[in-house]
C-alpha cells in the first residue's frame, strides 16, 4: 500500500493542471489561481487552496479531484489546505488563460476595480465589455449573474449572439 | 443567553458579533432560495439562487469562525440545525416573508447598501481570520449592490403597476430599518478592540444612497425618523421565523445522525 513515491514539486504542480474546474473545463485550478502553493516536507505534500466565489458549489469538486490526482499517483500522505487569509481575485489569472477563456466563448476579465470607481460604476457609466466571438463593444448587460456565480450575461447587437462575460473581482 | 447581566468577555463578544453576521446571512439566503424556480424571468432566477448560494457561503464562513471562537467542541451545523428561534439573532428585517418580486427587491436594495458600508469598516478589523472572510465577502456585496440597486431604478421608474409595488415595499418594509443600526455592549466592547464596525459612522452615507436611488427611481423616500421595530438581536421575532426554521431544520432533527455516503 505505503509506494514510496516521492514528487518534486514541479512535478505536483503538472498533476495539478490537469485538475478541470468543472464548470468552466478549459480552465484548470491553476488558470484560475486556485492552486496557491505546494509544498514537499519529508513524504508530505500540502496544496494550499484559495477559494474563489464563497457559494461556489464547484469548490468541494475541485477538491475532491485533487485528492483524487494525487491517489492515483501514488501519493498517500497529503492536505488540502483551504486558505482565507488571501482574497481570491481574476487578477490572479494569467493572460494565457484568459486568451482560452475567449477561445472557449467567454469575455475574459479584464483588470479589477478601484474602490473609488466602484461608486461611478454603481451610478451609471457601465463597463463597456467586448463580444468575445466578433470583438463588437455593441454589447449589453442582460444580468450581472449567469449560469455560474463568476459569470454575468451579455448580448452582442452585432452578431446577436448571447455570451457570458468572467466577472472582474 | 443575558449578556447585560455579566461582564462579557472579548471571545463572547466575538462569538455573539459573528454569530449576528451569519444569522442575518443565512436566513436572508433562505429567503432568497425561495424564488428559485419562480423567479419572474430565468435570468432573475439564476441571479436570486446566485446571491442566495453567496449568502449562505458567507454564513458558512461566519459560524466555522464563530464555533472556533468558542472553543467548545461544536460544529457550524449545530449552530444551523439545532438552535430555535429566541437563540437566532437576525434581524427582523432578513425573516420576513419573501413576498412579491418588488419586495423581495426592496429587502435586497436595503440590506445590501448596508452591507457594503458595513463591510468597508469591517474590512480593517484587528483579526487576521475574521478580516479574510470580510474581504471575501465585500467583493460579492458589490455585486449584490448593483443588482438590487439596478432593479429598483428599473421597476420604480417602470410601469405603473411595478412603481406601486415597489413603492408599497419600501413603505411596508420601512420600520425594518431600524434595527441595521442598533448597538449594545457586545459591539461596544468589540470596538473599543477594533474588532467590530460603528455603525453610527456609515449611517448618513446609508441613508443618501437610499435617497439618491429612491428618488432616481421616482419613488417617495419613506420617513427615516417613524416609529422602528427593535429586539431582533436580543431574539425577539417575528412568527415568520419559526416557520422558518420548521421547515430549514426538519430534516435534520428527524435525522440528527444522518450523513452524506
Amino acid at each position: 500500500m505505503a509506494t514510496t513515491t516521492t514528487y518534486n514539486k514541479d512535478e505536483i504542480w503538472d498533476l495539478l493542471s490537469e485538475v478541470k474546474d468543472p464548470e468552466i473545463p478549459v480552465l484548470s485550478i491553476i488558470d484560475l489561481g486556485i492552486a496557491r502553493e505546494v509544498t514537499v516536507d519529508e513524504d508530505k505534500v500540502t496544496v494550499r487552496i484559495t477559494p474563489t466565489y464563497s457559494g461556489c458549489p464547484a469548490m468541494k469538486a475541485i477538491e475532491q479531484e485533487i485528492e483524487k490526482i494525487l491517489r492515483v499517483n501514488g501519493i498517500q500522505n497529503f492536505e488540502v489546505k483551504k486558505d482565507f487569509s488571501e482574497t481570491w481575485t481574476t487578477d490572479w489569472m494569467p493572460e494565457e488563460a484568459k486568451k482560452k477563456l475567449k477561445e472557449y466563448g467567454i469575455a475574459p476579465p479584464g483588470k479589477t476595480e478601484k474602490e473609488d470607481d466602484f461608486f461611478k460604476t454603481l451610478k451609471g457609466s457601465s463597463r463597456v465589455i467586448s463580444c468575445p466571438y466578433c470583438d463588437s463593444k455593441n454589447t449589453e448587460l442582460q444580468s450581472e449573474f449567469g449560469s455560474t456565480a463568476c459569470k454575468s450575461q451579455y448580448y452582442c447587437h452585432d452578431c446577436d449572439e448571447p455570451f457570458e462575460h468572467f466577472k472582474c473581482i | 443567553m443575558s449578556t447585560a447581566t455579566k461582564e462579557l468577555t472579548k471571545q463572547e463578544a466575538l462569538f455573539e458579533y459573528l454569530v449576528r453576521l451569519a444569522d442575518d446571512r443565512l436566513i436572508l439566503g433562505h429567503r432568497l432560495s425561495e424564488w428559485c424556480g419562480h423567479g419572474p424571468i430565468l435570468e432573475e432566477d439564476i441571479a436570486l439562487a446566485n446571491i442566495a448560494l453567496d449568502y449562505i457561503g458567507h454564513a458558512a464562513n461566519l459560524y466555522e469562525y464563530a464555533v472556533e471562537i468558542e472553543d467548545e467542541g461544536r460544529h457550524r451545523d449545530d449552530l444551523v440545525y439545532f438552535r430555535n428561534d429566541p437563540e437566532y439573532k437576525n434581524l427582523k428585517l432578513v425573516e420576513l416573508p419573501k413576498g412579491d418580486f418588488g419586495f423581495t427587491i426592496a429587502r435586497q436594495f436595503l440590506f445590501s447598501s448596508y452591507s457594503y458600508y458595513l463591510y468597508q469598516l469591517l474590512s480593517d478589523v484587528e483579526d487576521e481570520q475574521f478580516r479574510g472572510i470580510v474581504e471575501k465577502h465585500f467583493k460579492e456585496v458589490k455585486y449584490h449592490l448593483r443588482h438590487s440597486r439596478e432593479w429598483v431604478l428599473r421597476l420604480g421608474d417602470g410601469t405603473e403597476e411595478s412603481h406601486e409595488r415597489i413603492q408599497n415595499a419600501f413603505d411596508d418594509i420601512w420600520t425594518y430599518t431600524g434595527e441595521l443600526f442598533y448597538q449594545d455592549e457586545v459591539e461596544k466592547l468589540l470596538q473599543s478592540n477594533n474588532l467590530a464596525a460603528d455603525t453610527t459612522q456609515f449611517k448618513k452615507d446609508w441613508k443618501n444612497l437610499v435617497s439618491d436611488t429612491l428618488e432616481e427611481a421616482t419613488l417617495d423616500v419613506p420617513d427615516f425618523d417613524q416609529f422602528m421595530v427593535e429586539g431582533s438581536r436580543n431574539g425577539l421575532h417575528t412568527e415568520h421565523l419559526g416557520h422558518l426554521l420548521a421547515e430549514m431544520q426538519h430534516l435534520r432533527r428527524s435525522y440528527p445522525d444522518a450523513d452524506w455516503q
